[in-house]
């Protein structure tokens, strides 16, 4: 089975982060607060599917990238 | 304490209200700069503390350092954070810092906290946000958080300026403590790597095993380190085989292990915690597909409509009262030279100034609304896949928006973009965003040619045109992105991550202030270009090589003796001009411009805005008051009707020249300080030369292309 990642989440849909693909991107991503174990929620999708908008832990909305998105894995 | 100026900073994450606690503490004492060394904007303000004994211990001055997630910095503005808290000798080395973290995301805010926590400078928490967090359903306990933080934590509201006092209460007191608490890291990088920050330690005299870390990891970014200094961390780096990615996500994972309980402890949480209600319903409109590009583009001509139509009033009011102030100082002045320097030359080059005021104050005043209001971040987000298709980014739009007040600050904002590629298209395109400056002459030009009609009832013609040129220079932008974007290569991937905060209702206070600063900041340093130059060329206008100017004269007066005094003194005059210093070059230049219809009046004034636009409303006010009959005095505007062109006779400026015009203002760089500041961001001249060949080009090609079309 493929490695399910963030950007495969429907509006609406949640998961929580797993692991990260991307080192660099990683290191971002946990600045920003987007933490392994952290629930995450797809709130909204900007014209054209891409950027994306998450609720991160309930606490507030990031907005990134798919491909941004692609490298962070759920479960 | 002692008299000496104490510097306190202010450091947190963005969207934290670190300005806005700023502006509370400032108010109008504050002034923004540049910090030594870097090219980053420094906002600094100065404010009273009083000691813990009651008497006043003078003034401190605070920086407000840009907003950021973590002290490794992700954009050109970040890098000063580290710069100036890595370096003691810096002029701006804080005593205290204020770190303002946002309660209701307690967690990540803690992150930067025991980062600076680390770097060993005392600390101050203001813990703000509070009434986001009730809404949330959260609880802080402060005094559970300072135990545990052990550093003072004091609840504020920055809106309102609630628990302020307590705030520098904590922070007099920080500064008072004539001991420092020993030192407990909340992540002790020597865990890791102590032979590497033992030897950093030794060669630099550091103290600070987190600074020595901070050595080893960004001395690229700081500015007090020499090269050679560099080179040696760098061998150090290979010796000890450090891994700065893994280093630095192990030790952001370790802060976050640390942070958890703290949190856990300091905050209950009862039940599910959300967005506001009216964030989430306000996203589902303002980031739909369609909704949110229909409330975009409304947005943009509610703007447009502003700045046209509300403002016409109080101009109308400036510009009657001007002209009545120069026929009023004409009359108790005593004729002469001096008379005429002061009302030709200088009056009415001021008169080009301050006329513009209402429709700059109404201009900053919307930007200032929509970024206070969190709708920015959302034009953001439903820009960038647009954007990316230019080679631009999401957050391009900030400079390109606020490009249309003055471009100079707006390529200071593209410090945020962190692609360098990104930043260096964006810096290249935004000076096509028409800015106020070029408001003058668009709203000079289009009075004469376009009516004042009404579109669908609730439109005003004039300013749908007006709309019109500055969707051209949009467009124009965006296209010089995408084509400038096929020639420079792309180097490093590009990323788009960005905090969407809550919608809020703007601080009317902050934007009274920024209304009040730009318009300032327009009519002092505007005008003191426009009013040198202005004099310049009442000089230039008004004296000729020779005697020719004298003879002409004369034998124009001779010629036309038929004609009563007043045509006799408008011919001689207009002769005299012409013959004139200025005169005699705008000759030289008029047949390459001879193509777009212009005349050598207009030639002049187009060579002394190459200084700064706002210039050529000043300069046609100088040349016609000149040019013209001296008895009374009529406004730019009445002149320009008035004026004939002497092979046709018709009138000078035809809808063919005036939408020429307008279009080359359009297009055309002519600003010196936007080039003096591509320069500085770019750190070269290679970048501003291009920029200003590749406008030049543009702007002639498509004037010559509208006035051919048109006449």
């Amino acid at each position: 089975m493929p490695v399910r990642t963030l950007s495969h989440l429907k509006k609406g849909e949640s998961g929580v982060i797993k692991s990260f693909s991307d080192k660099v991107m990683s290191l971002k991503l946990l600045e920003m607060g987007c933490l392994p174990g952290c629930e995450v929620r797809l709130d909204a999708v900007a014209p054209f599917g891409d950027p994306i908008c998450i609720n991160v832990g309930g606490c507030y909305c990031l907005s990134l990238r798919l491909n941004e998105a692609a490298t962070i894995v759920i479960e | 304490m002692k008299q000496e100026n104490i510097k306190i900073a202010l450091v947190g994450n963005p969207n934290a209200g670190k300005s806005t606690l700023f502006n509370v503490l400032t108010g109008l004492r504050q002034k923004t700069g540049n910090f030594p060394g870097v090219t980053v904007e420094k906002k600094s303000g100065t404010f009273h503390l009083k000691s813990s004994t009651g008497k006043t211990d003078g003034e401190v001055t605070l920086v407000d350092l840009p907003g950021t997630y973590s002290i490794y910095p992700k954009s050109a503005d970040e890098t000063v954070v580290m710069d100036i808290l890595a370096n003691p000798q810096h002029p701006d080395f804080p005593k205290v810092i204020i770190v303002v973290v946002d309660a209701s995301n307690l967690q990540r805010n803690l992150l930067l906290f025991t980062e600076i926590n680390d770097l060993g400078i005392p600390a101050v928490l203001a813990l703000n946000m509070l009434d986001v967090a009730t809404s949330m359903n959260l609880t802080v306990n402060a005094v559970q958080l300072a135990m545990q933080l052990k550093v003072p934590v004091v609840r504020i509201n920055a809106r309102t300026g609630e628990g302020v006092k307590n705030l520098m209460e904590a922070v007099t007191h920080t500064l008072e403590q004539k001991e420092k608490p020993a030192l407990t890291y909340f992540y002790d990088p020597t865990e890791k790597e102590v032979q590497l920050i033992e030897e950093v330690k030794s060669i630099y005299h550091l103290d600070n095993d987190y600074v020595a870390l901070q050595y080893v990891c960004q001395h690229d970014n700081f500015s007090f380190l020499e090269q050679p200094a560099r080179t040696k961390l760098d061998r150090l780096i290979e010796k000890y085989d450090f891994d700065e990615n893994n280093f630095l996500s192990t030790e952001t994972i370790a802060r976050y292990e640390k942070i958890k309980p703290i949190v856990s402890k300091a905050v209950k949480s009862e039940g599910m915690t959300e967005q506001p209600f009216w964030t989430r319903k306000l996203d589902g409109i303002l980031l739909h597909h369609f909704w949110g590009y229909v409330t975009f583009a409304v947005v943009l001509l509610v703007i447009f409509q502003a700045i046209f139509a509300w403002a016409t009033y109080p101009m109308d009011l400036i510009d009657a009262g001007t002209a009545a102030t120069i026929e009023w100082v004409k009359g108790i002045l005593p004729q002469g030279v001096l008379n005429d320097l002061i009302t030709d030359g200088i009056m009415a080059g001021i008169g080009g100034i301050i006329i513009f005021i209402p429709q700059i104050a109404i201009l900053f005043a919307l930007v200032s609304i929509l970024e206070e209001s969190g709708y920015m971040a959302r034009v953001m987000v439903i820009m960038d896949k647009l954007m990316r298709k230019f080679g631009l980014n999401g957050r391009s739009v900030v400079p390109l928006i606020s490009g249309v007040a003055c471009a100079v600050p707006a390529i200071m904002t593209t410090r945020s973009i962190s692609s360098r590629y990104e930043r260096l298209l964006t810096i290249l395109v935004t000076p096509l965003m028409s800015c106020s400056a070029r408001l003058p002459i668009f709203a000079i030009l289009i009075a004469l040619v376009v009516p004042s009609t009404k579109v669908f009832g609730i439109l005003n013609m004039q300013g749908l045109v007006l709309m019109g040129l500055y969707l051209m220079g949009l467009f124009g932008a965006l296209f010089s992105a995408w084509l400038l974007s096929l020639f420079i290569p792309r180097k490093e991937p590009s990323y788009f991550m960005l905090e969407m905060p809550s919608y809020k209702l703007p601080r009317w206070g902050h934007v009274g202030f920024t209304m009040y600063e730009s318009v300032k900041s327009f009519v002092l340093e505007a005008g003191k270009v426009i009013m040198s130059i202005s004099i310049i060329l009442w000089v230039l206008a008004s004296y000729g090589p020779g005697d020719k100017m004298e003879k002409e004269a004369e034998r124009v007066a001779l010629e036309n003796s038929q004609l009563t005094q007043d045509q006799i003194n408008a011919a001689v005059a207009s002769v005299r001009l012409e013959n004139s210093y200025a005169g005699s070059f705008g000759r030289f230049i008029e047949p390459a411009i001879r193509p777009l219809g212009y005349d050598w009046k207009i030639g002049i004034a187009l060579l002394a805005s190459f200084a700064a636009r706002e210039v050529f409303v000043g300069t046609m006010a100088t040349i016609y008051s000149i040019s013209g009959d001296t008895e009374d005095v009529l406004t730019v505007k009445e002149r320009l009707v008035q004026e004939r062109n002497p092979d046709t006779g018709g009138a000078m400026y035809t809808p063919a020249v005036c939408y020429s015009l307008l279009v080359f203002y359009v297009f055309a760089m002519m600003c010196m300080s936007t080039i003096a500041v591509v320069y500085r961001e770019t750190h070269g001249w290679k970048w501003p030369l291009i920029q200003l060949a590749y406008l030049t080009v543009l702007a002639y090609v498509s004037a010559f292309a509208v006035y051919q079309l048109m006449s």
